[in-house]
């Protein structure tokens, strides 16, 4: 691994992107790489559109993934894999998350949500990825792992061991939640590599 | 060890290795979890002060007793704190002062992006500049020993992505607490004009002596590549010119005030064409200008918002890019997603009432901001902190009519951080005007900190919980309710009954944030079929109520179950599904 990886992580504020970021960094640093994560606070939590970045290699300057540069995008939610799209390579892979949740704008009626999402999208140069994740982590037990299930999906399309990840969930999720994550996380790997 | 830490806990543990004893500061992203780190460290006396200014106060009373202090803002914090910084410069201290300035360039949760490095040079004292979390650590304990041998305070000048961001830390054993004796010395410290005058000859030596100590600065470095380009940066802005730029020269500042003159002279010497990389203003490149020397700076970028290595790369070495970026532009469309009051929170029914009477709302900062935003839209101004109730004896001044359609909003943390002398000032000048204090118990805004109402301080010992009721009684209001934000009949009666008074009126609108309330969340509230899709009850801007096709609908993962919806709804088509209904 001598090259630099970013990836975002993009969500909606309270859909666990912050946990997932810390997974995702834990991976980086079992393999000894350098990692920087950022991740946003404040005023952008209330509900808002949320971004993480996360980028290792051997070593890492900025700490910003910048337009065009993501290896990966995981979107915890589908409008927010529409505004970041761009952040990605050509042929980068974008996770999504099949999840809509109306921002206050469409709810107010003033903007629209769009409907064909997955089909825009789908017309890119990129490697699509789309799952219902809540729903996967339901039938683990607990929508809120859903967050764990990207997780899981995402492995797959690394080449980083299955070990390197379960390891980096033991040490980052709380004891009497990891059964869930874990399974959550092998719920997300075992769907098909690429829709 | 190498820990993953953002820039706020490698602060607080560099004030753990450093000797720290005394840590105070007022909660402001993105400062907060500096403090909220420290207290896992033993030793240290932390504080949330009502506001910054007290909190400088207890950190310069603390370094003048001997102790090595460390105090904590966002950078509009440094502007209430100003008056005791600006005269610390003159005093001194005897055990180190560092104050950390968090700097929020792009204002992801601000008001304003005031260049806090101009109050370095402002108020004349050092500033320190980190570009990752290493340094953020490393140089408190570089601050505290600057402050010491210098004899002044130190500001540590951190932003947004250095607070937030996690990168590697090398953690290192702490020192022993650091403790001088006491010693009274009236003329450094009583600065009346007599004292002042002779306490302002040694600032400006001290000054001098700065600057040389700059210039050897350890803290400063030049990393060398190709001579032809030399880029003088510092900060984040460091780890952008390295990433667009591999190859170039560059002379990082560690140390941004006093600026080390004889190094940049001498690394503009060797280079080519010489750079100047910032964020915001041109604060290091305006000093650059008037040492005769020619360089590239600002014109080139925004001093607006973030600085990106993309913008670096393409106003210093631009290329063709590729055509990626609009190859993946497929989002001309996709609605903005501004952030929203929680489901259930209690701000909620106070500015759809506000809103239904068409009232002009003197605002304030804090969650409740958010009643600004459409639906809810019931906010005419938010300035600063404590704003709202002096702008509304303002706005009765200018127009005396405006005393019977217009409230003054702010909550409970504001009213303490800045809010009390406005209202004194309302008894004081006759006003007339209606405040309202939105007490949710808590400082939510920054992530639900404690305050002085809310029973507990910040190391999570029981302390005096300040009777609001009889603070604002004590201080000349005469007419003061409390009320329930969740009977939305009794706010609204209220409301329109002391906006008639023709005296200064505050009312305490009372319930815990759905964060610290032990009753929430509550069972969802379900729609019924008599519902017409009327959306009376969207107009409360609730997250967990959507409108598609021709109905309301519930989404239950979101409702908190506060049942503001049951009660707006004229056709009874909202039930709860808990047990009672109502709050
Ligand atoms: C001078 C200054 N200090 C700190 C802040 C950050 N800040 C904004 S609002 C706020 C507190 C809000 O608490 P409160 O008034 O209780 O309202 P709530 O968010 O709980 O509704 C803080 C700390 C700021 N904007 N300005």
């Amino acid at each position: 691994m001598d090259k630099l990886t970013s990836l975002l992580l993009v969500g909606v504020g309270g859909q666990g992107t912050i946990l997932a970021a810390r997974i995702l960094s834990q991976v980086a640093l079992l393999q000894g790489l350098d990692v920087k994560m950022s991740e946003v606070h404040g005023m952008a939590q209330r509900g808002g559109s949320v971004v993480t970045h996360v980028k290792f290699g051997p070593h890492v300057y900025s700490p910003l993934v910048e337009r065009g540069e993501a290896d990966y995008v995981v979107a915890f939610e589908k409008l927010e894999a529409l505004r970041w799209a761009e952040y990605l390579k050509p042929d980068g892979t974008l996770v999504v998350n099949e999840q809509a949740i109306y921002p206050m704008p469409v709810i107010t009626g003033s903007a629209v949500y769009p409907q064909d999402i997955l089909a825009r999208l789908g017309q890119q140069q990129i490697r699509l990825v789309t799952c219902d994740a809540a729903n996967l982590a339901s039938v683990c037990g607990n929508r809120k792992a859903a967050n764990v299930v990207l997780m899981g999906i995402l492995a797959k399309q690394t080449d980083i061991p299955l070990a390197t990840w379960q390891t980096a969930i033991e040490q980052k999720v709380p004891s009497r939640f990891l059964d869930l994550n874990q399974q959550a996380f092998l719920a997300g790997y075992a769907l098909p590599a690429c829709v | 060890m190498n820990n993953l830490m953002s820039g706020n806990e490698a602060i607080a543990r560099g004030a753990y290795e450093a000797g720290v004893t005394v840590a105070a500061g007022y909660p402001g992203t993105p400062s907060t979890e500096i403090l909220e780190n420290i207290i896992q460290y033993p030793g240290i006396k932390a504080q949330w002060s009502p506001n910054e200014k007290v909190a400088l106060e207890v950190g310069l009373g603390a370094a003048i007793a001997g102790a090595r202090a460390l105090v904590t803002m966002k950078h509009v914090g440094v502007n209430v704190a100003a008056d005791p910084l600006f005269t610390a410069a003159y005093t001194g201290i005897r055990g180190g002062l560092v104050l950390i300035s968090a700097d929020d360039p792009g204002m992801h949760s601000s008001q304003n992006e005031q260049d806090n490095r101009y109050y370095g040079k402002f108020a004349k004292i050092p500033v320190l500049e980190p570009s990752d979390s290493q340094e953020a650590k490393d140089f408190v304990a570089l601050g505290m020993n600057i402050s010491e041998e210098f004899d002044t305070p130190v500001m540590l000048r951190i932003t947004t992505r250095i607070a937030h961001s996690q990168t590697l830390v090398q953690v290192s054993e702490p020192i022993q607490p650091v403790k001088f004796d006491y010693q009274k010395d009236a003329q450094k410290y009583v600065m009346m004009p007599a004292y002042a005058r002779a306490r302002h000859l040694v600032l400006e030596e001290r000054l001098k002596d700065l600057a040389d100590y700059a210039d050897t600065s350890p803290c400063n470095k030049i990393v060398w590549g190709d001579k032809s380009v030399g880029v003088i940066t510092s900060g984040l802005a460091y780890q952008y010119v390295r990433e667009a730029l591999p190859h170039v020269s560059v002379l990082k500042l560690g140390i941004v005030n006093p600026l080390p003159a004889k190094l940049i002279h001498e690394f503009a010497a060797q280079v080519g064409t010489l750079y100047i990389v910032e964020e915001l203003e041109p604060f290091i490149e305006e000093q650059v200008q008037v040492y005769g020397i020619a360089c590239q700076g600002k014109y080139l970028f925004s001093r607006i918002g973030e600085l990106s290595a993309q913008a670096i790369k393409a106003a210093i070495e631009p290329e063709p890019t590729a055509d990626t970026l609009k190859a993946l532009c497929v989002s001309p469309d996709v609605p903005a997603r501004p952030p929203v009051l929680c489901p259930g929170c209690p701000h909620r029914g106070v500015f759809y009432t506000l809103n239904q009477l068409k009232l002009v709302v003197s605002g304030d900062i804090g969650c409740y901001t958010l009643g600004s935003l459409p639906p809810l839209h019931a906010m005419d101004t938010c300035v600063c902190m404590g704003y709202s109730i002096g702008g509304a004896l303002g706005m009765e001044k200018a127009d005396a009519s405006m005393a019977r359609r217009m409230v003054a909003v702010i909550g409970d943390s504001t009213f303490f951080h800045s809010g009390l002398t406005g209202l004194l000032d309302v008894v004081y000048n006759h006003g007339t005007i209606t405040t309202l204090i939105l007490d949710n118990r808590i400082t939510a805004m920054t992530g639900q900190q404690e305050n002085p109402a809310t029973g507990k301080d910040l190391m999570g010992n029981p302390a005096p919980a300040v009777d609001l009721e009889a603070l604002v009684r004590a201080i000349g209001v005469q007419r003061v309710q409390v009320v329930n934000p969740f009977d939305l009949a009794d706010l609204k009666t209220v409301i329109q009954t002391e906006l008639a008074a023709l005296e200064p009126s505050v009312i305490i609108v009372r319930h815990p944030c759905v964060f610290v309330d032990p009753a929430s969340p509550k069972p969802p509230v379900v729609v019924n079929e008599a519902c017409t899709g009327c959306k009376s009850c969207m107009k409360l801007g609730c997250p967990s109520l959507i409108y598609s096709d021709g109905k309301v609908e519930v989404d239950p993962t979101l409702c908190n179950g506060c049942n503001l919806c049951i009660k707006v709804c004229r056709f009874g088509a909202i039930n709860s599904t808990g047990k009672e209904a109502g709050n």
